[in-house]
Order: structure tokens, then C-alpha cells, then sequence
């Protein structure tokens, strides 16, 4: 390669050197001499690779050119042989380099792999070897600065890790003993020694390269098209500058053809637009996988969503919060003694809410089934429970109360009361709470173009409509079973809707496979990242927005290169046919141009960015 | 059988993925079905019968065409 890059230099100065002279001097002779060495030495590497193409039986485009700029030797036109090999070679260094900018993102991505890591030997000492000779169970040293090896626990020592391979976000993560660090993270502080549980290919992270490696090449119908398409066009290119020779007698109009109908733009346009938009994809821990993908994706009128875990938060949290009366702070203390010692689900929302307090030690303690827990507390008789609970220990409501208790109710809260000694002192409202941010993302997907937002969910239908109207959905429905799901997401389809299903792959996969285009909250789940289309890592339902953004840009994108490699075709075949500006060079530069046109037009998918 | 991927250097132009595809088709032991040539990750990947032909056939076959090998990966 390399060579070729000097020889098009080299050939480039001689040309200017021709010129030159020409203009100053004046000297034909010298002016043509130099013109043919620049012919010889470009056509050269044309020359080889054309012969290799050949003996594979393969007319490729180096063919074509061979034999153009022989034909120009034919009719001793050495302005003409020059300047095309030298355009041909330049056209393909700057291919190349421009190329490497939008295959950059991925590049960096599969970079982030990690190469070493220090696994401790029989001898106990940790030594550094190479990333694939740990296996699944070695114990592994990761160092500040360093990169995670493998999947695994930590077994010892705390730090903290960003995480922004996985995720594409780089807040920096903690973890200490028990806690999962993922291949390919980076541990900004700290020491760990963990335990390796899966390696290489088996990582998270090795199956997000391996995903978006195929992803990058995958190819659409109509990318399977043209490629059919280029293996006949080019010999027919051939076929066609010789008939034109043969009844024209015109030599030097059958080799422009022949330099007008090299391919380029169209067999590069698609793969171009589809590398960088999925490389820009993986830097924003969004996973595409293909030009299919993002073809339908960009289509797509119905997104369908399934409530808990991807609309909601998916655990249940404190929402609201009522006190009454005084002693507060004894009153919480008094509440967060008796939830520490309770395995009820809403135990945990409740202790998370309080956070930190003082503990005193439970006595007595009764646990009334389906109500509640009644005891003793620092002398105190104290009551948790919901509404029946303080109706068994009497406690009365005043009017205010009443009012709250319904209210919280109406808002599809669970109820946590607590009295001490007979009286209401706190109330909480205790339900699955709507992620936050959640309706500008839906307010930005409908801007976006998406005409049906659908909640299904397991849950009774008044939850279901409570968060519906909250969201501005379209449609709600409750009560649905996971076959239900994927039965009313076959309805849709077979209404002609292009439907997007997003789920977080927990027990909605069938419905992930079912949709046009399955999108997965995945926070890494295996079953979410084989089965669906499109993976928001981490499940950052905040980047479903971007991504369809970005599919609606690529497909436009791919759109854009297609009509500008055809159309400069046409333009051209129709300069031979009806003019006289068209010749073998300006042929050649405009189409060296227009493969390094699609090639930008495709890099502006490296920095797409939402507007919002 | 074993399958086996080959990185390249960079590709760049869209007809050299024709003369590659081509190229390792034509070695004996290929199966010819199974080649696929990766424009954007610069990569073949192909099986073939290890009793009849060896990756480093292969890769001269790609390097006869005026391709580098990098490495390849054999499984």
C-alpha cells in the first residue's frame, strides 16, 4: 500500500514538473517525456493489481483502467494516461484515509479490549500474562489505571470503575467485595482482586465487538443487490467500450466510457453510511446491529412498551411522604426499627427512604398477616401497617388524614402507616416509580415521528391508565399476560404497522423477537442481546431517542450517497453523449470525486447528535 | 472443518472484496459457500477442510492478489 502511495507522489511531482515546464519554458518534447513517465510509473501498480484481478477471473476496476490508459498510449494522448493513473491513485490513498475516520469509532471501540492481565500463578504471586490464557475460576489482580480482563466477582478490595465501554456512560461505578466488574472497564481507583467467571468471546464486552463487528458488514437486500449488480456491471462496462469502438472506430470515446463506468460510489455509498452510523451508535451505548436494522428501525410508527422495568423503574420506592403532628424524628426511628427486621418487599423501599437514622431495639414484635407488624419500641407501642391495621389498634383519622389516604391511593401507591401509641404520625406512598426523564423521551420519540406509543403490562388496568395519562401514551393495556403481549403485537403488525417492541428481555423475549425491530434495555443480559435488534446498554431508556434519531439520519444517510453515485453516472454518460466537455480525465476526477463525496457525506454520522 | 478468520489490512476499495472472495474460493478445501469477505472490519472469514488445506495456503492465496495478512485465527 504504502508503495503505491509513493508512486502516486512520485507521479504527481513529475506531472507538475511537465507542466510546469510547459508554461515556463515552453519545451514540448520535455513536456511529453515527462508526461509518459508519470504514465509508466502510475499504470504500473494499476497494471499488477489488474493482472492479479484477472487471474482470479475477476474484471475488476483496475481492468477497466489498464486498459483505458493503454488505449491512451494507443492514440499517444500521455496528458490524458498521466493524469488519470495519477487521479486513480491519489483518489484511492485519500479513499483510504478519510475510510479509516469513519470506520474510527468502531476501531476504538474494539481497542478497548482488554490485551494482559495479572493472574495469580500456584505460587501465589501475581504475574502478567496474556488476556487468553485466564480461564474461568483464576484470580485476578486489576491495579488503578488498569483494565478489567474477564467477567467476574470481586473477591477482595474496593474501587471504583468506568464502565463507559459497556455502557457509554462515564460515571465512575463502586465496588467492593461481591460486586460484578465487567471485561474491558477501566478501574479509575483502587485495587481488586477478582474472580474470573467468564473470559474472552464469553464477556459482555467481547460479545458487544463480536455484535457490532458483524453489525458493521451486515448487509441489506438491497446492498445484496448492488453487489450482484457490480460483479456483471463491470465486465458489461468492458463489453460496451469495445461495441462502442467497434462502431464508432472512435478510440478515444470507448476508453472514456470505459473510465466513466468504473463503480465506485454506489458499491461504497451504503457501507460507509451504515459503519459510521453504527459506529456512532457504539459510542453512545447504542447497539444496532446492521443496515436492515436501521432501515426498518427508521420506519418504524409504533413503538410498543412494556411497563415495569422500562417505563418504570421496575422496584418499588417511597413516592410520597405525609407526616403528622410532632416527635418526627423519634417517629421515623421508631419505623426504620421495625422495617430492619421485616422481609416485606416494601421494607426495603421504605429503608431506603429514611437512609440513615438511629436504631433502637424491637420487643414484642407481632406480625398481624396481610396488615401489618405491631411493637415495642423504646417503650413505645408502634404500629406499621396499612389502613386495616390502624382500624384493629384504633387509631383515629382526622378529616386531613382521610384525605391524603385516598389521594395516595388514587395515585396507584401501596399505603405504609405507621402510629405510635394510637396515634397517625406517618403515612407513605409506596409504588413502582416512572424513570425519570422518561416523558420528554417519549414527548422527543413522538417529535420524532412515532405516531403510536404503547404501554402492555401485567398489572391491573387502573395502575396501567394512572401511568398512561402521566406519560401522554396512546394506548394502555393491563392485565396482559407475556403471550398476550406478543399476540397484540402480531395484531398491530398485521394492521400494517412497523412496530417496535422495547422490553427488557426479563420474560417479554418472545415479544423482543416477534416485533420488526426487538429493542432491548439490556443491562447485559445475554437472552436481550441475541434476541433483539437494536440493545440500549445499560438499560438507558434516555438513549432510545438518539437511537432512532440516528437510524432516521443513517437511512436518510445511505438515501443521499445512493442518489449522488447514480446521479453523477447519469450526468456524466449523459456529458459523453451530448457534449464535448467530458474526456477521460475530468471522467476520472469526478469520479474519484464523488466516492470521496459519499465518503464525508457518511463521516457526518460520527458526530449526529439529537436536537431537542 | 474448521473456521477460520483472517484480518486484513485496511480495505478500502469496494472491488478488491471480488478478487478476495474470489481468490479464497478458488483454493481446494475451501468451502466456497462459507467465504465472507467484511469490507468495514477488514476480515475473511471461511471454513475449511484442515486434511486438505492449510490457513497458510489460504493466506498465500489472499497475499497472490496483492492483499497483507495480518493474522488470522483459526478455530
Amino acid at each position: 500500500m504504502s508503495k503505491k502511495n509513493q508512486i502516486a507522489l512520485l507521479s504527481g511531482i513529475v506531472i507538475a514538473l511537465a507542466f510546469l515546464s510547459r508554461w515556463t519554458v515552453g519545451h514540448q518534447g520535455f513536456f511529453q517525456g515527462a508526461l509518459i513517465i508519470a504514465s509508466l510509473l502510475g499504470i504500473l501498480p494499476i497494471a499488477i493489481q489488474a493482472y492479479q484481478a484477472l487471474r482470479v477471473k475477476v474484471v475488476s476496476i483496475d481492468v477497466l483502467v489498464t486498459i483505458a490508459v493503454l488505449g491512451a498510449f494507443v492514440i499517444q494522448n500521455f496528458e490524458e494516461s498521466a493524469i488519470v493513473t495519477f487521479l486513480f491513485l491519489f483518489g484511492a490513498y485519500l479513499e483510504q484515509r478519510t475510510l479509516n475516520k469513519t470506520r474510527s469509532a468502531i476501531k476504538e471501540l474494539v481497542e478497548m479490549a482488554p490485551e494482559t492481565a495479572l493472574k495469580q500463578m500456584d505460587d501465589g504471586e501475581f504475574v502478567e500474562v496474556d488476556v487468553d490464557e485466564v480461564e474461568v475460576g483464576d484470580l485476578l489482580l486489576v491495579k488503578t489505571g488498569a483494565k478489567v480482563p474477564v467477567d467476574g466477582t470481586v473477591l477482595s478490595g474496593e474501587g471504583s470503575v468506568n464502565e463507559a465501554s459497556i455502557t457509554g456512560e462515564s460515571i465512575p461505578v463502586a465496588k467492593e467485595q461481591g460486586s460484578t466488574v465487567f471485561a474491558g472497564t477501566i478501574l479509575d481507583n483502587g485495587t481488586l482482586q477478582i474472580v474470573a467467571e467468564r473470559v474472552g468471546e464469553d464477556t459482555t464486552f467481547g460479545r458487544i465487538i463480536e455484535l457490532v463487528e458483524e453489525a458493521q458488514d451486515s448487509k441489506s437486500e438491497a446492498e445484496r443487490f448492488i453487489d450482484r449488480f457490480s460483479k456483471y456491471y463491470t465486465p458489461a462496462v468492458l463489453v460496451i467500450g469495445f461495441l462502442v469502438w467497434l462502431i464508432s472506430r472512435d478510440l478515444e470515446l470507448a476508453i472514456t466510457i470505459l473510465v466513466l463506468g468504473c463503480p465506485g460510489a454506489l458499491v461504497i455509498g451504503v457501507p460507509v453510511s451504515n459503519v459510521a452510523g453504527i459506529g456512532n451508535g457504539a459510542r453512545h451505548g447504542i447497539l444496532l446491529k446492521g443496515s436492515e436494522v436501521i432501515g426498518d428501525f427508521s420506519r418504524v410508527d409504533t413503538i410498543v412498551f412494556d411497563k415495569t422495568g422500562t417505563l418504570t423503574m421496575g422496584n418499588p420506592s417511597v413516592a410520597e411522604a405525609e407526616y403528622y403532628g410532632d416527635d418526627l424524628g423519634q417517629a421515623r426511628s421508631y419505623l426504620a426499627s421495625i422495617e430492619r427486621e421485616s422481609d416485606h418487599p416494601l421494607a426495603k423501599a421504605v429503608l431506603e427512604y429514611l437512609g440513615e437514622t438511629t436504631f433502637y431495639p424491637v420487643e414484642g414484635t407481632e406480625v398481624v398477616k396481610g396488615e401489618g407488624i405491631v411493637a415495642l419500641v423504646d417503650g413505645r407501642r408502634v404500629a406499621v401497617g396499612n389502613a386495616a391495621l390502624m382500624e384493629r389498634e384504633q387509631v383515629a383519622f382526622s378529616p386531613q388524614n382521610r384525605a391524603d389516604l385516598e389521594r395516595l391511593e388514587r395515585e396507584g401507591n401501596s399505603l405504609v402507616l405507621t402510629s405510635v401509641d394510637g396515634e397517625l404520625k406517618i403515612l407513605l406512598g409506596v409504588r413502582d416509580q416512572i424513570r425519570p426523564g422518561v416523558k420528554d423521551d417519549l414527548a422527543r420519540l413522538k417529535r420524532l415521528g412515532v405516531k403510536n406509543l404503547v404501554m402492555l403490562s401485567g398489572d391491573n388496568q387502573g395502575t396501567v391508565d394512572l401511568v398512561s395519562r402521566e406519560l401522554g401514551l396512546t394506548e394502555a393495556h393491563g392485565n396482559m399476560l407475556p403471550e398476550d403481549k406478543s399476540a397484540y403485537i402480531t395484531k398491530l403488525m398485521e394492521q400494517g404497522k412497523i412496530v417496535a417492541f422495547v422490553g427488557d428481555g426479563v420474560n417479554d423475549s418472545p415479544s423482543l423477537a416477534l416485533a420488526q425491530i426487538g429493542i432491548a434495555m439490556g443491562g447485559g443480559t445475554d437472552v436481550a442481546i441475541e434476541t433483539s435488534d437494536v440493545v440500549l446498554m445499560n438499560s438507558q431508556f434516555s438513549r432510545l431517542p438518539h437511537a432512532l434519531g440516528l437510524a432516521k439520519a443513517t437511512a436518510r444517510n445511505m438515501k443521499q450517497n445512493i442518489i449522488i453515485a447514480v446521479g453523477v453516472v447519469l450526468v456524466l454518460l449523459a456529458g459523453v453523449l451530448l457534449s464535448e466537455w467530458v474526456n477521460m480525465s475530468i471522467g476520472m476526477l469526478v469520479h474519484e470525486g464523488s466516492i470521496l463525496v459519499v465518503i464525508l457525506n457518511g463521516m457526518r454520522l460520527l458526530s449526529f447528535k439529537l436536537r431537542s | 472443518m474448521k473456521s477460520a478468520t483472517i484480518q486484513l489490512e485496511t480495505l478500502a476499495c469496494p472491488s478488491c472484496m471480488q478478487k478476495i472472495e474470489a481468490a479464497v474460493k478458488a483454493v481446494k478445501g475451501v468451502n466456497a459457500p462459507s467465504v465472507k469477505v467484511l469490507f468495514n472490519s477488514s476480515k475473511v472469514k471461511l471454513d475449511f477442510d484442515e486434511q486438505q488445506v492449510s490457513i497458510e495456503d489460504i493466506e498465500n492465496a489472499i497475499t497472490k492478489v496483492g492483499y497483507e495478512v495480518q493474522k488470522s485465527k483459526v478455530k
